[in-house]
């Protein structure tokens, strides 16, 4: 589902471990004395394992690598497992229950100790597969480059994840929309997710993965190596971008990225983006027991405006609860969280954190030279649009927007629009919601696909309703503030895409057809999308758009589109 | 019994990095070094090698800790710790 051709040897990532049972007790041939030795062994084999691999790494990494290595043979740990085996439980159970005691204590300690907690169930997983003798959970640690096979993969792998090691990700779960295809299009690594059968692969195995085709092969004959080679030599001239999204015929489609911090704004800005389209920003809440304060958001959403001075910047407010709960704001205990009290919703049960985001956010705006726009998560109505735009001009926030991603508000956008100035289209809810099918299922992928015509008729309605909205205004509605690029057609207010379907090149190519001006993506996929972009001309997009929108079926819509792109091909995309 | 204060200078308090090195260094010496927020009773002291027992201890900086030792080279222990829990491994 990411493009990429490579050949490499396989590695499967070993399940994760399961639990000894309650109450296993001690091997009737073995000793208390004989099963503390094998614990003491075990544990120091896993700190000398995370030690070495502290020592390759770098900066954060080490540090954690290191701390955790220390945790392994932690004296107090080891002790209070040494005394339930003293008690009759065996070697497994013992520290499985030891390394519980201490991650509770953690996590009740809250913020950072809270987050330490992980790496102490971590340790306590491989001390266990240490005792068993089965590989140790996580990524595998390789020094040859190797293609990655996993049932799926969690957020938390990706930061043990080197780009420098794995090839490409294969996993036999997940859908298009999963945490193995975002963490895949970031990395820039071919990956092709819900694959059939892979898990049955033996490590060391040399596979042919083609992420675009989503293809699989074990034993790649000739034609195949050289597909391989043939990406290798392409994937240079796909290096760049050069700062400027157009058509062939010199229309402007401003490419936006999508950040999740300082860090990334700096890293999308050298790779070229044009602005950011997508300003993520839990990062600041994400791992908290509480809020942070005022200052400290200033500072934060200061540190990627400052980064695009004199360009756009779309900031998102909190976008809180299914898949990113938050402790102080989301209800764990609903029963259905995707349709529960999730991004602008948490203002009903929570006021006062939004306000003081949007004032965070002026604050940093008003010391910074970026143009900064902001919308709001997960809005319905016209009345929720108009409550959130009311929010904004008090906080002195001049350009306010809503996301869409729910199918109600892209069906009542001529509304919704008359209420703010622009919208974006989350294209991974929006899908999610139109199929009605939660993105993290592998079973429901071909549900959960962008390309759905169900999909792109949502993506049409919005920009209609934009066109309705800006003609219902008279003309005399304020867009946009300061300098913007912002790409706002003459007939309606601006609607952009910053959901990972701006990342596929023939998708991009569909969107702007339908007349969506601005694309955010991954900082990763902006060559490969200025690349197709630049073979067609508006003309063009519309034909296709109009194929796509005909079709009866997201693999009829995808096929009929990639016909008339030659350029794909040639691009290996 | 030998005892000396501390108080924590790094600017995390006694987490992270600065807990890593600490624990390190009180398992290599010859003794057991204890460590125990001021104004706590000396049975609630914990084992300084225990990097866990540091996390839950819950140091900040300015926080001033107690340490103990017993035996042989205690008092050389325990500079050596101190000189550790004063310096701001983060600068």
């Amino acid at each position: 589902m990411t493009p990429g051709r490579v050949i490499g040897p396989v590695r499967q990532m070993p399940p994760a471990v399961p639990a000894p049972a309650a109450g296993e007790g001690l091997d009737p041939g073995t000793t208390p004395e004989e099963a503390a030795t094998a614990l003491r062994t075990a544990a120091a084999s896993v700190q000398t394992e995370l030690k070495h691999r502290g020592s390759r790494a770098s900066g954060d990494a080490k540090d954690v690598l290191e701390a955790t290595a220390l945790m392994a043979a932690d004296p107090m740990l080891l002790k209070s497992a040494v005394k339930l085996i003293n008690g009759g439980a065996s070697a497994e159970r013992a520290i499985w229950e030891a390394g519980d005691g201490v991650a509770t204590m953690l996590l009740n300690l809250g913020g950072y100790m809270a987050e330490r907690s992980h790496d102490v169930l971590d340790v306590r997983a491989r001390i266990v597969a240490a005792l068993r003798g089965v590989p140790a959970p996580g990524i595998p640690d390789s020094t040859v480059p190797f293609i990655l096979l996993a049932e799926d993969l969690a957020p938390a792998d990706t930061a043990t994840l080197d780009p420098e090691k794995v090839l490409a990700l294969v996993t036999a779960g997940g859908g298009p929309q999963s945490h193995t295809a975002i963490i895949a299009r970031a990395l820039g690594l071919p990956a092709v997710v819900a694959a059939q059968g892979v898990t049955q692969l033996a490590d060391g195995t040399t596979v042919y993965v083609d992420g675009a085709a989503g293809e699989v092969t074990s034993e790649p004959d000739a034609a195949r190596e050289d597909k391989a080679t043939r990406w290798k030599d392409r994937a240079s001239v796909l290096a760049d971008f050069d700062g400027q999204g157009r058509l062939a015929d010199g229309t402007a489609v401003p490419l936006l990225a999508n950040v999740g911090g300082a860090k990334d704004a700096l890293a999308a800005a050298a790779a070229g983006a044009e602005g950011v389209g997508l300003l993520r920003t839990e990062f600041c809440f994400l791992g908290r027991d509480t809020e942070p304060s005022i200052e400290e958001q200033v500072s934060a959403y200061k540190g990627v405006f400052d980064a695009f001075a004199g360009k756009k910047v779309v900031i998102r407010t909190l976008d809180a609860g299914a898949d990113k709960p938050l402790p102080f704001l989301t209800d764990a205990s609903e029963p259905n969280p995707a349709l529960g009290v999730r991004g602008y919703r948490t203002d009903f049960t929570s006021p006062g954190v939004l306000e003081r985001q949007l004032q965070a956010i002026g604050a940093a705006a008003a010391d910074s030279a970026a143009d900064v726009w902001v919308m709001a998560p997960m809005i319905s109505t016209p009345a929720e649009a108009a409550d959130f735009a009311a929010l904004c001009t008090a906080a002195g926030l001049k350009t306010p927007g809503v996301m869409v991603e729910v199918p109600a508000a892209a069906l009542s956008a001529r509304h919704v629009l008359k209420e703010v100035s622009f919208a974006s289209i989350g294209t991974n809810d929006l899908t999610q919601y139109t199929m009605a099918a939660d993105r993290q299922l592998g079973p429901l992928a071909a549900l959960n696909d962008p390309w759905q015509p169900a999909v792109l008729a949502l993506v049409k309605a919005t920009v209609d309703g934009a066109g309705a909205a800006r003609a219902a205004a008279g003309g005399s509605a304020v867009v946009s503030a300061g300098t913007s690029t912002g790409g706002d057609s003459a007939t309606g207010k601006p609607v952009g895409v910053c959901g990972e379907a701006a990342a596929d090149p023939a998708l991009a190519v569909v969107l702007v057809g339908l007349g969506v001006s601005t694309l955010s993506m991954t900082a990763r996929a902006l060559p490969a999308v200025s690349a197709v972009l630049r073979s067609v001309t508006l003309e063009q997009t519309r034909e296709l758009a109009a194929l796509a929108l005909g079709a009866a079926s997201a693999t009829g819509a995808r096929s009929a589109v990639r016909k008339h792109l030659s350029v794909l091909d040639q691009l290996g995309l | 019994m030998s005892e000396r204060t501390a108080t924590i200078a790094s600017r995390v308090g006694l987490h992270a990095r600065p807990a890593a090195i600490f624990a390190e260094a009180a398992a290599e010496l010859p003794v057991e070094v204890s460590i125990a927020m001021q104004g706590d009773p000396a049975e609630d002291a914990l084992d300084a090698s225990s990097i866990l027992s540091l996390m839950g201890l819950g140091a900040a900086c300015g926080d001033v800790v107690v340490l103990r030792a017993e035996g042989d080279g205690a008092d050389q222990a325990l500079e050596t710790l101190a000189k550790i829990l004063e310096t701001d491994h983060d600068a």
